[in-house]
């Protein structure tokens, strides 16, 4: 047996133990305002801290740090070769395993002037191989290639390789490495500080 | 006993109402005549049930840290009892299940079924088939690979190209500055929580109006559809037809089961996809390739204009949405039958060849420079047979100077460029000398990385490549 589900009719019915009469349409309407701003209340209550949580990623940004990328003597005059360095936002977390792992490219062109570049494609963001015969970079998935300092040579990429600040502190290259560089985020400029090296 | 057992039975149906429910689900009139063109639906939807189970049993293992899935996936692969084979039919039902999905959604779409009054129907089948391209993208991501790793590369770098927002939805999409900890647990929660919630409310709600407005018949050319009469027309029609129950549900029950046994025995042939190498970043000899359904976005973005590329990253998936969307109300009435609808034939047979191109045209990626030819592919010992001092000097200088990597000797190495075997049939000396110092045409500028006897030597050696008997070029190098 299934019950239809109708309002109750609006006839008079003979009155019956257990059945006061039903909710005046004055209380329905208090009851109304009464649910709909409890609801929004609670709502609001639970609602903000969890939006306030989802969003953490666009409130909390941690900004760009110095990372030592290595003895300045360990890198030729002349030539790039490939960096590695624990990315500093991985170190937030015991987990992050080995994503934390960056990767940047160093080409040193004297004694005090460097590029360091990310290893990532401006066209899709895939990682760029070095060939030093050639002097290119190639990147794998869509053909982009640049040239060993960071221009455009062929392919779709639409901008040169980003490229980080850097400073020479203590015998030491450092760069100014803090988020994944992409076309509308490039990466970050150092406060005024000794900055020989903007973004290209 | 037989009363009791009775009893028992009709107590509990009382207080569920099972046959009050379920049982006229099950005998629900259909009309006849549909046959096998309606297994596809509950195919995708059993390869659904499949993924359900098949990816419980996976949970119950892989640890959904940065730091540990691609050692749990490993454990998985090798030492978890059948776990190889889990892995295998979840990846592969995931194909059949896009497969079949693909295979319904053109089944409703030729034979009209989207119309009225079953445009919600399909509108709900649209958000399904969204939903299920967004599991295929995030179970990718927890095979926490290589690929998984600059796939999520690719997808914040498409996601950083929209105007303004573009960095905030890249750092709310990573859940911080760069693909790490929380890139990891975030795409595990929308893959297990979110959108399989999603997917089963839709899915809830697709079934629900496939009750209400009941299995559509199958077409008859020059029956059009009026909203006018079509109830009183479908009504006729089911008094001609029979119950859901049995032989509809047998067709879908045969085919379903089919598709499982080919799924399993696939898998159980196959074996499980990757994991590839661990997602090190710094590892920057990857080839980072997409899943199938995604090889012909990765072809698209190579193919595609650089001036227009930023529009078909973000207004492309958009246009082709609206299109599924507006297909019922553009569409929504007349003529049901694919016999007179060739404008609708001809468009499924375009998406497919388009798709079915680009597919074949991502997994070949021609466009790719094969980054390994200048090492490990070596020039056949025929070109090298009887040549000059000169001309050997400068097939080490192809060689040496990347050149393989991105073209062909007689067919082996990069398709970048165009295959050099003869280029100098149609290019002449001092065409060959200019192309090779000053690039253009795609191709990058040499002089800062060849000296001038290199220069020589390449091209001598390309000269000497052409055949004997090639028709002089006609244009002479004054040389």
């Amino acid at each position: 047996m299934t019950h239809a589900i109708e309002p109750p009719s609006d006839a008079p019915l003979p009155e019956m133990p257990g059945c006061p009469p039903p909710t005046s349409p004055a209380r329905r309407k208090i009851l109304g305002w009464l649910g709909g701003l409890s609801g929004a209340m609670a709502a609001a209550c639970a609602g903000v801290p969890i939006i306030g949580y989802l969003f953490s990623p666009l409130t909390h940004r941690p900004g760009s740090t110095w990372i030592p990328l290595g003895k300045l003597e360990t890198f030729a005059i002349g030539a790039t070769q490939l960096v590695t360095f624990d990315h500093p936002d991985a170190k937030r977390v015991s987990w992050t395993g080995q994503v934390g792992n960056t990767a940047a490219y160093v080409r040193r062109l004297s004694d005090t002037e460097f590029q360091v570049f990310a290893v990532n494609c401006t066209h899709l963001g895939c990682p760029v191989s070095w060939f030093p015969q050639s002097g290119l970079f190639m990147c794998p998935c869509h053909g982009g290639v640049y040239y060993e300092n960071g221009d455009h040579a062929s392919g779709p990429p639409p901008r040169p390789l980003y490229q980080y600040s850097y400073r020479i502190s203590n015998g030491q290259l450092e760069a100014y490495v803090g988020h994944m560089p992409t076309l509308n985020d490039l990466p970050d400029l150092p406060p005024t500080e000794q900055t020989p090296q903007v973004n290209g | 006993m037989k009363r009791i057992v009775k009893n028992i039975a009709d107590w509990i149906d009382s207080r569920l109402g099972v046959r009050d429910v379920v049982l006229p689900m099950l005998l629900h009139p259909t009309p006849s005549g549909s046959r096998w063109w309606y297994v596809f639906g509950s195919s995708a939807l059993t390869m659904l049930l499949l993924q359900i189970v098949t990816g419980i049993c996976l949970a119950l293992v892989y640890v959904p840290s940065a730091g540990e899935a691609w050692n749990s996936l490993d454990y998985l692969t090798y030492e978890q009892p059948l776990g190889w084979l889990i892995r295998a039919i979840h990846n592969n039902a995931a194909t059949a299940m896009i497969v079949l999905m693909v295979a319904h959604m053109i089944q409703v779409f030729l034979m009209g079924s989207f119309k009225f009054p079953r445009e919600m129907t399909w509108l709900i089948g649209v958000a399904l088939f969204v939903l299920t391209l967004g599991m295929a993208f995030t179970g990718q991501v927890l095979r926490w690979d290589q690929d998984a790793y600059w796939g999520l590369g690719v997808g914040a770098a498409m996601l950083g190209r929209v105007p303004y927002i573009g960095p905030s939805l890249v750092r709310m999409m990573l859940g911080g500055p760069i693909i790490g900890a929380d890139t990891l647990s975030r795409f595990f929660a929308l893959h297990v929580f979110v959108i399989p919630g999603l997917l089963l409310v839709s899915l809830g709600i697709h079934l629900w109006l496939v009750l209400r407005h009941g299995v559509s018949e199958p077409p008859v050319a020059g029956r059009l559809v009026s909203p006018v009469t079509y109830g009183a027309t479908y009504k006729e029609i089911l008094k001609r037809g029979e119950g859901f129950f049995p032989a509809a549900v047998m067709r879908d029950l045969i085919f379903s089961s089919l598709a499982v046994i080919v799924v399993v025995t696939i898998s159980a042939i196959l074996g499980p996809k990757g994991p590839s190498l661990e997602p090190d970043p710094a590892i920057v000899a990857a080839e980072p390739r997409p899943d199938w359904y995604f090889l012909s976005a990765f072809a698209l973005l190579a193919l595609s204009p650089p001036s227009m590329e930023t529009a078909i990253i973000l207004i492309l998936p958009v246009v082709l949405l609206a299109i599924l969307v507006l297909v019922p109300f553009v569409a929504g009435k007349g003529e049901r039958s694919p016999r007179r609808r060739p404008v609708a034939v001809l468009a499924v047979l375009i998406a497919l060849a388009t798709y079915g191109v680009l597919t074949w045209l991502g997994h070949t990626a021609p466009w790719s420079p094969d980054m390994q030819a200048w090492s490990g592919t070596p020039v056949r010992p025929h070109m090298v047979q009887r040549l000059s001092p000169l001309e050997m000097q400068g097939a080490v200088v192809f060689q040496n100077k990347t050149c393989r990597n991105c073209h062909a000797l007689d067919g082996e190495g990069g398709q970048r460029g165009p295959d050099l075997t003869y280029v100098a049939t149609t290019l002449n000396r001092d065409e060959l000398i200019r192309q090779v110092i000053q690039g253009g045409g795609n191709m990058p500028a040499f002089a800062q990385h060849l000296t001038p006897a290199e220069v020589a030597a390449l091209v001598a050696f390309l000269e000497r490549l052409k055949p004997d008997d090639a028709v002089p070029l006609r244009k002479q190098s004054g040389s």
